[in-house]
């Protein structure tokens, strides 16, 4: 049976931490990793993640089944993703609002869509292909922007809402990406924290950026190579003092630290879900 | 007619690889020449390189980093990843080094790059039990020449012309100094029988004898492909050296029945 996910804080769970996450006994902690790294023959890899698995619930999180893409998932990874879904019973699996296969080639990033009717349709499609074949419904990241479109038919969180209604999806908010997208658009990152409905939203991602090399605070980057920045932990408090406490998940990627100071920022993710709990739950 | 999405996608994916500027009826036009296209141009191609990098330690190590990313990039331009698990990456990065012409100066990187993939490969094969050396003993000698040997799936194996082996190894494992060379041909066997991968050396008799049970010879065959390659081998000394490094898969269940 998959574990449900606690409400309460994982960890992006990187090689280099196996040995401490496997023995890591925190309460409520959860792990989250890119099915990707695991899409494998055999061998070491599959070893750590069961190990891991025996004591922790598990977040298969992937990067690159390009559900924005104009064409259909690729059936041979929805079905590596499939077989590690049947394998590792995780408690959710989620994906990006992103494409990346485009005409037989893989490029290793999220690339944007503009919100159209016609990007919607396909979409929603692809997301029921995915579903259909993981035979259980996935949670959909919000994008960071990087780029100002031209004419879009839909604002953003419309358009999450939209997909998540007619798919039958759940939303993954990533906080972070909210606020680097509206730092580099001009927007007030508040508005969208809080329009996106509650009761869609099935995990919260919360990650560190960095200011562009050439172009400084102008243009953000969601580099996940720093710790949480003060005003996503306070978009993210306003986040879960609206809608209640969600599994809340920090990612680090680039430039990883010990073991220790992640589990110490998870604590603090754990702190504030508790203190976000109704006081029937808490008690 | 191709919709407007594809044709966005189309030609997004054109302008990551092709830095300029679009003409104006272009699908992606006042897109590219915004600070935050470069943030995706950025990010595939770092992507593909630390792939790269990732996948080809000792190549790496051997031209260092700067050079490697440089070469890297190249390569990647040329060729992105055709599907997802960037694990296998860089099929064509050996073949892409012998042409390089900053690579000329290092020819034996790409055999280097080579034995890389192989390892990178082993660490990810299938699981299988590997040949236990008592259920070969217990066959009756007048069988032994029939059965068919089965290298482990984990097992990576080849004999190359130059000393790669000794390059590869040196370069991966230490400080990574290569140091003095004796210049003559060397094979690699790798093996993962359980989690832990292996590496040793392997005699061009080893290596034409573990083709042969590759191509589902009998051991017969394949002693004898060892010795027309080395009339010299030391067979019983080969076959112990596989046994022990795992190299070998356990024999089908009907071969250990009749």
């Amino acid at each position: 049976m998959p574990s449900l996910i606690p409400i309460s804080a994982g960890l992006g769970l990187k090689p280099q931490h196996f040995a401490d996450a496997k023995d890591c006994m925190a309460p409520g902690l959860w792990f989250e990793v890119h099915p990707e790294n695991y899409m494998v023959d055999g061998g070491p890899r599959l070893r750590w993640l069961e190990t891991i698995r025996r004591d922790h619930p598990l977040s298969l999180h992937g990067v690159a089944l390009s559900l924005a893409a104009d064409a259909d998932p690729d059936p041979r990874h929805l079905d590596r993703l499939a077989a590690l879904v049947d394998r590792f019973e995780p408690a959710l699996v989620s994906e990006h609002l992103a494409w990346s296969t485009w005409q037989g080639a893989y490029r290793p990033d999220l690339l944007p869509v503009p919100r159209t009717a016609e990007a919607l349709a396909r979409i929603v499609a692809n997301i029921g292909r995915a579903q259909e074949r993981l035979r259980r419904p996935i949670a959909l990241e919000n994008p960071s922007h990087y780029l100002r479109f031209g004419q879009l038919e839909y604002g953003e969180v419309e358009f999450l809402t939209e997909i998540a209604r007619r798919s039958g999806c759940a939303l993954l908010l990533d906080v972070n990406n909210v606020f680097v997208s509206a730092g580099n658009l001009g927007d007030d990152p508040a508005r969208t924290i809080d329009a996106v409905p509650g009761e869609l939203i099935a995990e919260i991602h919360l990650a560190g950026h960095s200011a562009d090399p050439l172009h400084g605070r102008r243009l953000l980057i969601d580099s996940h190579d720093a710790p949480v920045a003060p005003d996503v932990w306070r978009l993210y408090e306003r986040l879960i003092a609206r809608i209640g406490p969600r599994p809340t998940l920090i990612e680090r990627d680039e430039n990883i630290p010990a073991f220790a100071d992640l589990l110490a920022e998870r604590q603090r993710a754990h702190d504030s879900l508790v203190a976000a709990m109704p006081m029937a739950e808490a008690a | 007619m191709a919709s407007e999405l594809s044709a966005y996608q189309d030609a997004f994916a054109r302008a990551l690889l092709a830095p300029g500027a679009d003409r104006d009826d272009s699908p992606v036009a006042g897109l590219t020449a915004q600070p935050g296209f470069a943030v995706y141009r950025n990010t595939v191609l770092k992507g593909c390189i630390d792939a790269l990098a990732a996948n080809h330690p000792a190549v790496a190590r051997l031209v260092g980093d700067e050079w490697f990313r440089a070469a890297a990039a190249v390569y990647a331009r040329e060729t992105l990843p055709s599907h997802p698990t960037l694990l296998d990456y860089g099929a064509g990065f050996a073949e892409f080094l012998e042409t390089f012409p900053p690579a000329a100066e290092l020819p034996y990187l790409a055999d280097v790059a080579r034995l890389d993939r192989l390892w990178s490969s082993a660490h990810v094969a299938a699981d299988a039990a590997p040949l236990d050396p008592a259920a070969l003993a217990s066959l009756p000698p007048s069988r032994m020449g029939a059965v068919r040997l089965r290298p482990h799936p984990a097992a990576r194996w080849r004999w190359f012309e130059a000393p790669i082996y000794s390059i590869w190894s040196r370069s991966r494992e230490g400080d990574g100094t290569i140091g003095e060379l004796d210049w003559h041909g060397e094979g690699a066997l790798l093996t993962r029988p359980f989690d832990d991968l292996r590496h040793l050396p392997l005699t061009r008799a080893g290596a034409a004898f573990l083709d042969a049970c590759a191509g589902s010879e009998s051991v017969e065959a394949a002693v004898l492909a060892a010795l027309d390659v080395d009339a010299q081998a030391d067979l019983a000394a080969l076959i112990r050296q596989l046994l022990d490094a795992g190299a070998l898969a356990a024999l089908d269940p009907w071969i250990s029945q009749e």
